[in-house]
């Protein structure tokens, strides 16, 4: 096991710059997560981590060694594909096995070790079954069980549950973050699915157009943005911006959003007059009908033990997450209320968010 | 509703009415087909006379004769000097010198088969192995002018090859290529190897790189990848390309009239030559196809696993 250090690395085919300028640790043992839209840079720079694609320029280390030019086979890691790649003219228990075979590992020792790894994914009994007949959890369990049968410095997953239905993704999600929690390999993942990477990841590296966005643990992303991209992205429904036009000193704690007054944490920054969102998070708004900032609902979602209401303001249009005993009608008229010391402040110029008493504290603690 | 139930039909599943004409229309097209190669197989069993008379017989007593003149070649002797010879030796002696004629050696069919399966099974290994590494290029690495390079390769069938016919003889004989084995191996390749390129790469580009990816970080080097995991997934491929070219390479007459003559004759060069040994031998004739149609069809049966799937590769996607 071991750590992957990402310095600098860029990737450009052609005139085309995949991959800007990264910079990012995986620390050992842990579940790091490469999010981001499709065309963003993420699988390219967890292909150059494999050494399946060479970087434009930057440095990759793993465990310490210098790899960015190694072969792929020198790098000691296991990659597992999205379409898994099982090898279709073999059964699983070769397959599982393929990479043991090249080491001139003895067969009583493969076969040792391939069963280990079929009891830990729980296949044994499929162990000798052509993998055509498979189903795609099955599957995704016999790529996963030749990834770890090598026992690498490190997982390498380039969106492993893309191929499978909803429902499966979800329960693999649990299988595959148990698996890591046994085994505490270093794990770099790839996805676009910002409720997987929510849920397994130890840390996330957000990617947008190349560039990373924002790198931390999913609490921190989740609570303090780098970037309207990054508060876009994750969350479900996705924070709220509103709209609005100011300037603001250091120190203040205030935002006017035409006759209201909304509290929010203390900028620690001045700003010049210009277009600025306020970020907030679905959960984070209630009704309040003293309040001075008002919208007309347009409609609802019944969640079961949740709602989320939509409502329409004259700084955008915005959705809360409400209690589903509250009746709410469409078209009448509401306060709304905001958690003060969880909203966020973004520069729309930029996407920027604007230095705060919310993001210092995430900052010393 | 209730009505509409029971008078619908399927709208995917043939009825039986439509199977059954399209059953029959298979079956007529096949007898149609097979009558030549039917009236082949009997010829090869009739006696010379047999083979000529008219109305042509559909019943007859079968004979060896057609077999025996195949292999052998024979000498017209007096009535006094076969009676002096004591009994036959064997059927094939024994129909021989009912024509009063004896044998006098083997015949030059053999050889000529054998130098068939030299050269069309040889050059269709070498075009086959020449067009899966050229394909496994062309699909996976930036070749600079790949497009130009393929049309290039495939222009070399926007003529017939017989176009050709004469350049080839002159620059064959000029550097001792005639009438050799050798020569008609890299002739039939050079005419196979383009469209080998052509399908296999279409074969190679459907498998999926990350299976190369995945055996790579599994420890494998390319090469070690290539035949490991990308050959036995082109197996189809291979199969129905191998297919392609040795039909051709078997068949092949033109060159094979021009460029060999005596050591390197192929065997469709050589069947017409009985014609005129000695008179009109169509069952001698029909005994060497019908020979000459086995090694082809023996080929057929054991691929046509990986040919059907090969032929209608494409057709539909995974």
């Amino acid at each position: 096991m071991a750590e992957i250090r990402v310095e600098n690395l860029h990737k450009s085919f052609g005139d085309f710059a995949a991959v800007k300028n990264s910079n990012f640790v995986v620390e050992n043992g842990e579940f790091f997560i490469l999010l981001g839209p499709s065309g963003c840079g993420k699988t390219t720079t967890l292909r150059m981590i494999a050494g399946l694609e060479l970087p434009t320029s930057g440095r990759i280390l793993l465990g310490g060694d210098d790899v960015t030019f190694k072969r792929a086979a020198e790098r000691d890691i296991a990659f597992v594909f999205q379409l898994f790649a099982l090898y279709p003219h073999m059964n699983v228990r070769k397959n599982i096995g393929f990479s043991l075979k090249c080491q001139g590992t003895p067969s009583a020792e493969i076969n040792r070790r391939v069963e280990e790894a079929a009891r830990i994914l729980r296949i044994e009994h499929i162990l000798d079954k052509s993998v055509s007949g498979l189903s795609g959890g099955d599957r995704q369990r016999v790529a996963l069980g030749r990834a770890i049968v090598r026992e690498p410095m490190c997982f390498l997953m380039d969106e492993p549950l893309g191929a499978l239905d909803s429902e499966f993704r979800h329960l693999m999600c649990g299988e595959l973050r148990g698996l890591h929690n046994r085994l505490k390999a270093t794990t770099v993942y790839v996805t676009h699915d910002q409720l997987e990477a929510m849920s397994m990841a130890d840390k996330i590296a957000v990617m947008n157009k190349g560039l990373i966005e924002q790198f931390g643990p999913p609490q921190d992303l989740y609570a303090r943005p780098a970037s309207m991209f990054v508060a876009d992205f994750l969350g479900s429904p996705p924070m709220n911006f509103l709209h609005f036009n100011a300037g603001l000193a250091r120190g203040s704690g205030e935002a006017r959003l035409g006759d209201a007054i909304v509290q929010m944490p203390v900028v620690h920054e001045d700003i010049a007059p210009s277009d600025l969102a306020l970020g907030v998070r679905p959960e984070h708004i209630s009704f309040d009908d003293r309040s001075a900032l008002r919208g007309s609902v347009y409609g609802s979602e019944y969640l079961g033990t949740t709602q989320i209401v939509t409502v329409n303001t004259d700084f955008g249009q915005i959705k809360a997450r409400t209690k589903s005993t509250g009746e709410v009608r469409p078209g009448a008229n509401v306060g709304l209320r905001f958690h003060a010391d969880r909203l966020s402040l973004f520069d729309r110029g930029s996407g920027r968010a604007i230095r705060s008493a919310l993001y210092e504290e995430g900052a010393h603690g | 509703m209730s009505g509409a139930v029971t008078t619908a039909h399927s709208v995917v599943e043939p009825s039986a009415t439509s199977r059954r004409i399209a059953a029959f229309l298979v079956i007529l097209y096949a007898v149609v087909t097979m009558v030549p190669l039917a009236w082949i197989f009997a010829t090869a069993w009739k006696t010379p006379p047999d083979s000529i008379s008219y109305p042509p017989k559909v019943v007859f007593d079968p004979s060896l004769e057609g077999y025996c003149n195949l292999f052998t070649t024979r000498t017209r002797q007096t009535d006094e000097y076969i009676e002096a010879l004591g009994p036959p030796q064997g059927a094939c002696d024994e129909v021989t010198r009912k024509r009063e004629m004896v044998i006098a050696g083997p015949s030059n069919y053999l050889p000529r088969f054998v130098n068939s399966l030299i050269i069309a099974f040889g050059s269709t290994f070498l075009a086959v192995s020449l067009g899966v590494f050229s394909a496994y290029a062309f699909s996976r690495f930036k070749i600079p002018l790949a497009d130009d390079l393929l049309f290039f390769i495939l222009s070399t069938r926007m003529m017939p090859p017989i176009a050709v016919a004469i350049p080839i003889y002159l620059m064959y004989r000029e550097i001792g290529l005639s009438d050799s084995a050798l020569g008609m191996i890299l002739l039939y390749t050079a005419v196979n190897v383009s469209l080998a390129v052509w399908l296999l790469k279409g074969f190679i580009d459907e498998i999926p790189r990350e299976y190369e990816e995945a055996a790579m970080i599994d420890g494998y080097t390319r090469l070690q990848a290539f035949f490991k995991v990308v050959l036995p997934q082109a197996a189809t491929g291979i199969a129905a390309t191998a297919i392609f070219c040795l039909i051709f390479a078997w068949n092949e007459y033109a060159f094979a009239v021009l460029l060999t003559s005596g050591e390197a004759q192929t065997a469709p060069p050589f069947i017409p030559t009985i014609i005129g040994e000695g008179g009109m031998d169509w069952p001698a004739v029909g005994a060497g196809t019908t020979l000459f149609l086995i090694p082809i069809v023996v080929f057929t049966v054991l691929l046509r696993k990986h040919l059907l799937r090969g032929i209608t590769f494409g057709a539909v996607r995974k």
